[in-house]
């Protein structure tokens, strides 16, 4: 996990290369967060990590690789291990890929009592992959979460963070339908890099 | 109950945008405050107002203020508790979506109160467009002079940053917001030393929840004696009631403490009643964490009274026979709903949200759902369930953070109320094994009928 830093901080950033392949924000998203970091005192860098993870994770790939994460210590001058950590203790984070529509469906409680279950099960037999999978056309990756604040439109379900709310089977078979037919345009979402 | 206090504002077209809450009042209270008041006035009136906590554990605003340590030259830091992830909850993010300015100018008042010059709101990464909303409002704030240096040209400046969570329960718990907001695991901390003294970044800081920091601008606009005025006796004021399950009108609701239980499960003006004309079963009324009440001991407490929704009524009786008002997360079961499942399902979410750091907790919870599974799934034995009590027993107040004891009450009191469906399960192997057995099943149910 070791990499090559001997200039620390953003302006001065050395292109961080490590499989030949060089992992690196736009100069846009680079002067957002340095905005970010300022939110934060300035010996408290570190602060800023679930914000960068979060825009790392959906401007460098869709997950965070081990290249990624180390790029995230270097850009907050920390040890590469306080990134794995805290990405492998948060659940939004994905450690491998994933399909471009992650779907999460909601598992607790009130969602089950409102037949959350149900959904889970049609949308296994709809995509024909198991929660926790991802479709052979890395299009769909499915899994389960916990209560996502919105018990009260139970059934509920997320697609890369958007709200689904009062599923049922009709309405995800013609979301699934719906992104099918979108097929590789990617898929329209608010910029993480954008939100702070 | 009549007017809404806190929501008051919410059915107005726009109110989501500056000058539509601006034109409605908005934001003259944070003015009045910055401009005609002290930071004691403020505290004063917090405190006469009885407000107490929304976000779960319902301890009294004022107080929380007034241990602040504000005697340190260290920077002073408000947090709001925006994680909102106690299952069946979803108040805070209906206040954020409908009415951001609202938080923003409680967020002015308490700051100004605190002496605090920098206030982060903590919102759980899931509620992402929840933070774009946050995100435009907040900006707004900034072009029209109500944030940042010199607020409406008086000596007060404030910022306002917003901080996403990484999806993980346990960050609501506020120390372990803090390690959060450091860039660290969410481990919540030991305590004492307490965040007034040594919080965020070791400086004093006051997590509140999201509700709690908005209902400051009522109480402000209408006097702290007059809020107190609201309710019965220690719970002051309204507070939202978010409703789900067997219900036919689930949703948020603000109501005046002191409500029947059984007029907001049953009226037209709340949650309308059980769906599709089933039987109450029993309720859990501020969250999963807290004890779930079976449908008679929900609407009367033992001694016979009207059970209200109050902070008092829905404890009488104790863990025996009560429960507690927590969060305001309603969860209401109907007569087909199968307690076990739903204890299996509670344990499950714990086990999985369990950030780790003390045995009881970690290894109690990884213990209790397989017990659990196996008795749902019809293949316990009766020992399993004292095996449950037993455990839940241990983790209760032998943890560094109220988590292990949330998770204990849940399967404790389900197993207390709910015994015979538990004995039922062992009893009838080839019945439980389909999915749907809680509607197979005619479990006795309280046969109180709505008046
Ligand atoms: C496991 C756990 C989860 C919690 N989750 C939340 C939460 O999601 N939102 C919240 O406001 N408070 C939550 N709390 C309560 C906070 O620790 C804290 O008491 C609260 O934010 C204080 O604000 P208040 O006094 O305004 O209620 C949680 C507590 C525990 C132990
Ligand atoms: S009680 Fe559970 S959640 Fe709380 S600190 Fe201990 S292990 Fe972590
Ligand atoms: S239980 Fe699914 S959103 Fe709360």
């Amino acid at each position: 996990m070791n990499y090559e830093c001997r200039m620390s901080g953003l302006i001065n950033h050395k292109l961080y290369n490590r499989e030949k392949k060089t992992i690196e924000f736009s100069a846009e998203t680079l002067k957002r967060i340095r905005e970010i970091i300022k939110h934060y005192p300035a010996e408290r860098k570190k602060s800023a990590l679930l914000p960068v993870l979060h825009i790392a994770q959906q401007e460098l790939g869709g997950y965070l690789s081990v290249d990624v994460m180390d790029y995230v210590a270097f850009l907050l001058e920390i040890q590469s291990i306080e990134v794995y950590e805290v990405a492998t203790f948060y659940t939004m984070f994905l450690l491998e890929p994933a399909g471009k529509y992650v779907i999460e469906v909601c598992q607790t409680g009130p969602c089950a009592l409102c037949g959350g279950e149900r959904i889970l099960d049609h949308l296994e037999n709809v995509l024909g992959i198991k929660n926790g999978e991802t479709t052979s056309d890395g299009l769909f990756t499915l899994k389960t979460v916990e209560c996502l604040g919105s018990c009260g439109t139970a059934p509920v379900m997320q697609v890369n963070t958007e709200f689904y709310e009062s599923m049922t089977h009709e309405k995800i078979d013609q979301i699934i339908e719906d992104f099918k037919n979108k097929g590789n345009q990617q898929p329209s979402e608010t910029r993480w890099a954008d939100l702070f | 109950m009549g007017r809404p206090v806190l929501i008051e504002k919410i059915g107005i077209p726009g109110i989501r945008d500056f000058a539509v809450y601006r034109a409605h009042g908005g934001y003259s209270l944070a003015e009045k405050t910055l401009k005609k008041m002290t930071p004691a006035e403020v505290n004063r009136e917090v405190t006469k107002s009885g407000l107490r906590g929304r976000g779960g554990a319902g301890f009294p605003t004022g107080l929380k203020w007034s241990f602040l340590d504000r005697k340190t030259d260290k920077p002073k830091y408000l947090v709001c508790n925006a994680d909102e992830s106690e299952p069946g909850t979803f108040k805070d993010r209906y206040l954020m979506e409908h009415l951001p300015h609202l938080l923003i100018e409680g967020l002015i008042i308490s700051s100004f109160a605190l002496g605090v010059k920098t206030c982060y709101i903590y919102v759980r990464g899931e509620f992402k467009y929840i933070i774009g909303i946050l995100k435009k409002a907040v900006d707004e704030a900034y072009q029209q002079k109500f944030l940042g240096e010199n607020i409406l040209g008086t000596s007060f400046s404030l910022d306002i940053f917003l901080h996403p969570g990484g999806g993980a329960y346990i960050c609501g718990e506020e120390t372990a917001m803090l390690e959060s907001l450091e860039g660290k695991k969410g481990n919540p901390r030991i305590k004492p030393p307490f965040p007034a003294y040594k919080g965020l970044y070791d400086c004093p800081t006051v997590v509140n929840n999201v509700e709690t920091l908005a209902a400051v601008v009522p109480i402000i606009g209408m006097g702290g004696d007059a809020y107190a005025k609201i309710g019965i006796g220690k719970s002051t004021g309204t507070k939202l009631i978010s409703a789900c399950g067997n219900i036919n009108k689930p949703g948020v609701y603000e109501i005046e403490l002191g409500l029947p239980v059984e007029d907001f499960i049953f009226s037209e003006e709340y949650c309308g009643g059980i769906k599709n004309g089933k039987r109450l079963k029993a309720v859990i009324p501020g969250g999963s964490s807290v004890p779930v009440l079976p449908a008679g001991l929900i609407l009367r407490t033992l001694k016979g009274e009207q059970r209200l929704m109050t902070y008092e009524s829905l404890e009488e009786g104790g863990f025996d026979s009560g429960t507690m008002l927590g969060s305001g997360g309603f969860i209401v079961y109907d007569e087909d709903a199968c307690m076990v499942r739903n204890t299996w399902n509670f344990t499950r979410f714990y086990r999985h949200e369990s950030c780790g750091q003390c045995s009881p907790c970690r290894e109690g919870t990884a213990w209790m759902e397989p017990v659990l599974r196996r008795i749902e799934q019809g293949e316990g034995k009766y020992s399993d369930i004292d095996l449950l009590v037993n455990i839940a027993d241990k983790i209760e107040g032998n943890t560094i953070c109220p988590f292990g004891d949330a998770a204990a009450w849940p399967v404790s009191s389900a197993i207390r109320h709910f015994r015979h469906e538990f004995e039922f399960h062992i009893e009838h192997p080839e019945i439980v094994k389909n999915p749907d057995h809680g509607s197979l099943i005619q479990y006795p149910v309280s046969s109180i009928q709505y008046r």
